[in-house]
């Protein structure tokens, strides 16, 4: 009886210890490329939204993490953030492009999202996403149904996707502030001295 | 059993494709059937990650089905499992991310696919380990083909191509339904209504017996 117990005790503990070991060594194989992949991905959604960038750099504020944008001499084209929000179905992860002036987007990319297929994930086609590029963000960005859009400030929703593409704008919108507060907080430091 | 090794052999790798093909016949490993499929690409992917788990998993059981108390076999199966889907994981992640983006979670999910745990159970632990690794071989093949059937058809009629190559002219007004949740439930069942129909073999027979 005793020994019975035994054997189930050693086995079970060989097995997950075994299966730890391998996992852990695969783990360490595939962890930097997994990495890689990300980075590789990072780099290309900020370069689509900020087209004249070479480089970048990160720099973190208040929690976020705001990529700068610089060309090939050394200058600034500015500022790229992922903003992430609730879509329709899921998460809606982006990244926006912000031009120097802090007032417009220079571009905007979905990285994530699991909207309906056919419908809401026409927020990832390039019509959809290139209405962002050039777009006013004073006053906030808003959206029109079935027409064209004639303010600077305005995109045109998918037809049939209307809440894909109004939390699109909604997230824009929140993370937009959030990070342009962020931005000129620290232009005030600069100027004045914390 | 079969006096003739390569008859058993040739069986237990034939009967996963057709005859206990574990989609259309089994009904086995409905979760990521229907979840995965709304590409030909997709469908293939889930079904390679799921054969290479079943295969690994069901050698495994059976090389060490002599020492594994039958009141935890369960569990240890379940580990072993576990181990290989999250093998299958990380390779994915590291090496194919697109595809690894596309399946989600459905591919840490492989690990409560019943046809793994199924096959392990069922056959794994009572027969050797050259038939154990032909039978696994054989329900993998099976699982994928019927998983890119179904893929292809989706993708065919919600996109207008297959394995992503445009098949449709401009003409073609994609059918949306066929890539969301119900498009999978419906040509599914269609499917296995067909090959009901024209094999004749209904689960009804036997149990009228």
């Amino acid at each position: 009886m005793d020994k019975r117990i035994i054997k189930m005790i050693v086995v079970l503990t060989a097995t997950a210890v075994l299966s730890g070991g391998i996992l852990a060594l695969v783990y360490k194989k595939a962890e930097p490329l997994i990495e890689a992949n990300r980075l590789r991905e990072l780099k290309k959604a900020i370069f689509l939204v900020l087209p004249e960038a070479k480089d970048y750099k990160t720099v973190e504020k208040k929690g976020f993490n705001i990529y700068i944008g610089i060309d090939e001499n050394g200058s600034q084209v500015g500022y790229a953030f992922v903003a992430t929000g609730p879509g329709f179905q899921g998460k809606i992860k982006m990244m926006v492009g912000l031009a120097n002036d802090m007032k417009t987007l220079t571009g905007m990319k979905v990285l994530e999202q699991v909207e309906t297929p056919g419908l809401g994930n026409r927020i990832s086609e390039d019509t959809f996403q290139g209405q962002f590029k050039g777009l006013s963000t004073e006053p906030e960005i808003t959206y029109v149904k079935n027409k064209k859009p004639e303010k600077p400030n305005e995109i045109q929703a998918i037809t049939g996707a209307t809440i894909s593409s109004k939390s699109v704008v909604a997230i824009v919108n929140k993370e937009l502030k959030k990070v342009v507060k962020a931005l000129k907080e620290e232009e005030v430091e600069k100027t004045y001295g914390p | 059993m079969a006096p003739d090794g390569e008859v058993t052999l040739s069986k237990d790798f034939i009967k996963g494709l057709w005859k206990e093909n574990p989609v259309i016949r089994q009904i086995l490993g409905m979760c990521p059937t229907l979840a995965v499929t709304n590409s030909a690409t997709n469908g293939l992917a889930m079904g390679l990650a799921t054969t290479f788990v079943v295969i690994s998993a069901s050698t495994i059981v059976s090389i060490i089905k002599s020492l594994v108390p039958r009141q935890v076999r369960i569990a240890t199966y379940v580990i072993i499992i576990a181990s290989f889907v999250t093998i299958a994981d990380l390779f994915l992640a590291a090496k194919f991310p697109s595809i690894s983006k596309a399946l989600g979670p459905y591919v840490p999910l492989i690990v409560v696919n019943c046809i793994i745990l199924g096959r392990a159970e069922a056959f794994a632990s009572k027969h050797p380990v050259h038939r154990a690794f032909i039978d696994a071989l054989g329900m993998g093949v099976g699982f994928s083909w019927a998983l890119i059937l179904l893929g292809s058809i989706r993708e065919l009629l919600g996109f207008g191509s297959i394995f992503g190559f445009k098949i449709m002219g401009a003409w073609f007004t994609p059918w949306i339904i066929m890539i969301l949740p119900g498009g999978a439930f419906i040509t599914l069942g269609i499917i296995i209504g067909l090959i009901n129909q024209f094999t004749g073999s209904r689960t009804v027979d036997t149990s009228c017996h």
